[in-house]
């Protein structure tokens, strides 16, 4: 058996301990990020935290287990919880369109937010925008903190899903670049018309462009023209707006009451992924709890390796008799191959990323989609399963 | 210049949007060459020339995102060709002992101790216990594939598998994958 070279990650200290006010699971697609943060959200709950748990994409059952049954953006109780340690859990999943809707409506007048809500410009940025639900969700992290701050919730640790990606850095980047975008200048260039001698003209770089016979009138129609140009008009008092809120939140992820619990799965692209996001992080400075693999597969039987079985299984096959016994042993082999390349995989991160806390989670025939089994994975994560 | 294209998509759940756009840029461009550029985009996608496959697991929850990403592929015009399920693993259990393994029922505990003694293999109640665990979850898991499998089997499109590969595709094993494809009638 390989000796675990790696730091062992402890996240029951990691939850108790009261300095820390967020902590965000992040990780490429598909390695378990939302049944994690749930599992942790309930965990920390029971364990006497005040918690709410923001969720991206919950599966339906996962949602309904937490009392997720429909997208309304606001924090609501977890029921069935232990709460005998003082704990309590709201849970909610983020609904990108109502979150930029709620930006606007906080930052423009009501005329102006009108306005813009009805925008098709508007309504096709909100929703189907690259990296919206990422800005978004960094959004609504903010706000939930700003509760905190403000006194309007007793909540007293955070935890954030993050919008599946095939690249875990999209959940810092994408923010930014979205906000870049709607500050920018070319939507602002495009839109803020200087009348030069009663007729709209368009300053580029020093040069006058006439806009009603201008190229982008051709390009995109003069009716997008115009509705950009509502949307930009109304939007003008959130300008500077956007990039600054997402710089704000990005600046409350560096601060030392944020944790980052990297999520993946022993397969070398998402291992990949942790191992770039555990630097990005490393060089921002934003503090890292850890590393969980998920779906670990693990021997039940230790003590028979691989070749073993396989070997017993061939002999018993040439006896004759003994079917049930082949198969079990058969399974086994696989299982035992199978363990020992995830901790190969596992080890192989821990000596390129030595001093990284390193957690693991076994592998589950089936789904998870109560709190029981939430449980279970809680009971996991912290080491003691 | 091609035959065909094969465009390596997003995740299940973000496939409606991904193929949406061009629909939505052309309603926001309302005229002009962007507009009829979205809008020649998009009757390709919705031609026959386009097909969109899915992939998933045999999980429950793969399998809801696919019926679900179907659904909504249907309602913005466009043709599903097949389903692939990846990763599936043989069952290694025979179906007569399926149910005796899964309980990890006393005569499967014997069955085991004999033939390990055998083949002059020592087994402490630990280790016989082990495999005993770990046949009961491969049965377990061999259920749910089947489960899945035939919730699979309702939806109007063919249904595709392709095996579990140990090491993963570096072995080269992408050609085994694509005649297994071809021999269940490509897709």
């Amino acid at each position: 058996m390989a000796t675990r070279t790696e730091t062992s990650l402890d996240l029951d200290a990691v939850i108790a301990d009261p300095a820390r006010r967020i902590i965000v699971c992040c990780g490429s697609g598909g390695v378990g990020k939302t049944t994690t943060a749930a599992a942790l959200a309930v965990r920390a709950a029971e364990q006497g935290r005040r918690v709410v748990v923001l969720t991206i994409d919950p599966a339906r059952r996962l949602a309904q287990s937490l009392g997720l049954g429909e997208l309304d953006n606001t924090p609501r109780p977890v029921a069935g919880l232990d709460t005998s340690q003082g704990g309590s859990l709201d849970a909610m999943m983020l609904d990108m369109k109502r979150t930029f809707d709620e930006v606007v409506e906080a930052h423009a007048s009501p005329e102006k937010a009108a306005q813009i809500l009805t925008n098709p410009f508007y309504i096709a940025v909100s929703s189907s925008f690259a990296g919206t639900q990422e800005y978004m969700a960094m959004e609504k992290l903010g706000q939930l903190r700003a509760q905190i701050g403000d006194g309007s919730r007793d909540w007293d640790l955070i935890i954030v899903d993050t919008p599946p990606s095939r690249s875990a850095l999209d959940f810092l980047d994408a923010p930014k670049r979205l906000g870049s975008f709607l500050d920018g200048r070319f939507i602002r260039l495009l839109m803020a018309p200087a009348k030069v001698g009663g007729r709209a003209s368009l300053r580029v770089f020093g040069a006058g462009v006439s806009l009603a016979s201008g190229i982008m009138t051709r390009l995109l129609g003069g009716e997008m023209l115009r509705d950009m140009q509502t949307f930009v008009a109304a939007m003008d008092t959130m300008f500077g707006g956007f990039r600054q809120r997402a710089d704000q939140t990005y600046a409350l992820l560096a601060d030392p009451e944020t944790a980052f619990l990297v999520v993946a799965a022993p397969e070398r692209d998402a291992m990949r992924e942790a191992g770039f996001f555990i630097e990005r992080l490393a060089s921002e400075q934003m503090p890292l709890a850890g590393l969980l693999v998920n779906r670990v597969r693990v021997t039940a039987a230790k003590q028979l390796s691989a070749g073993r079985a396989e070997d017993a299984a061939d002999r018993l096959e040439a006896l004759g008799g003994h079917t049930l016994a082949v198969s079990l042993l058969r399974v086994h082999a696989q299982a035992a191959e199978d363990a020992a390349r995830h901790r190969a995989i596992i080890t192989r991160f821990g000596t390129s990323h030595p001093g990284v806390p390193v957690g693991t989670v076994p592998a589950h025939p089936v789904d998870i989609h109560d709190l029981t089994g939430l449980r279970d994975i809680g009971e996991a994560l912290a080491g003691r399963s | 210049m091609y035959d065909a294209v094969v465009l390596d998509g997003p995740p299940t759940g973000r496939i409606g949007r991904f193929l949406a756009v061009n629909e939505e840029v052309s309603e926001v461009a309302r005229i002009g060459p962007i507009h009829n550029q979205a809008e020649s985009i998009t009757r390709v996608l919705q031609s026959p020339a386009t097909l969109v496959h899915v992939v998933t697991l045999l999980e429950e929850m793969p399998v809801q995102e696919t019926k679900d990403a179907i659904a909504e592929l249907g309602r913005l015009s466009l043709r599903v060709g097949s389903v692939i399920a990846n990763g599936v693993r043989q069952p290694l259990v025979a179906d007569e002992h399926a149910a005796a393994v899964a309980d990890e029922a006393p005569e499967v505990r014997e069955a085991v101790g004999t033939a390990l003694g055998a083949v002059d293999v020592k087994a402490g109640p630990a280790m016989v216990s082990g495999l005993l665990r770990e046949g009961a979850d491969h049965v377990l898991r061999a259920r749910l594939q089947v489960e899945q499998r035939q919730v699979l089997a309702e939806l109007p499109v063919p249904v595709r598998t392709l095996p579990h590969l140990a090491d993963g595709v570096e072995s080269g094993d992408l050609r085994l994958l694509a005649s297994t494809l071809a021999e269940q009638g490509g897709v």
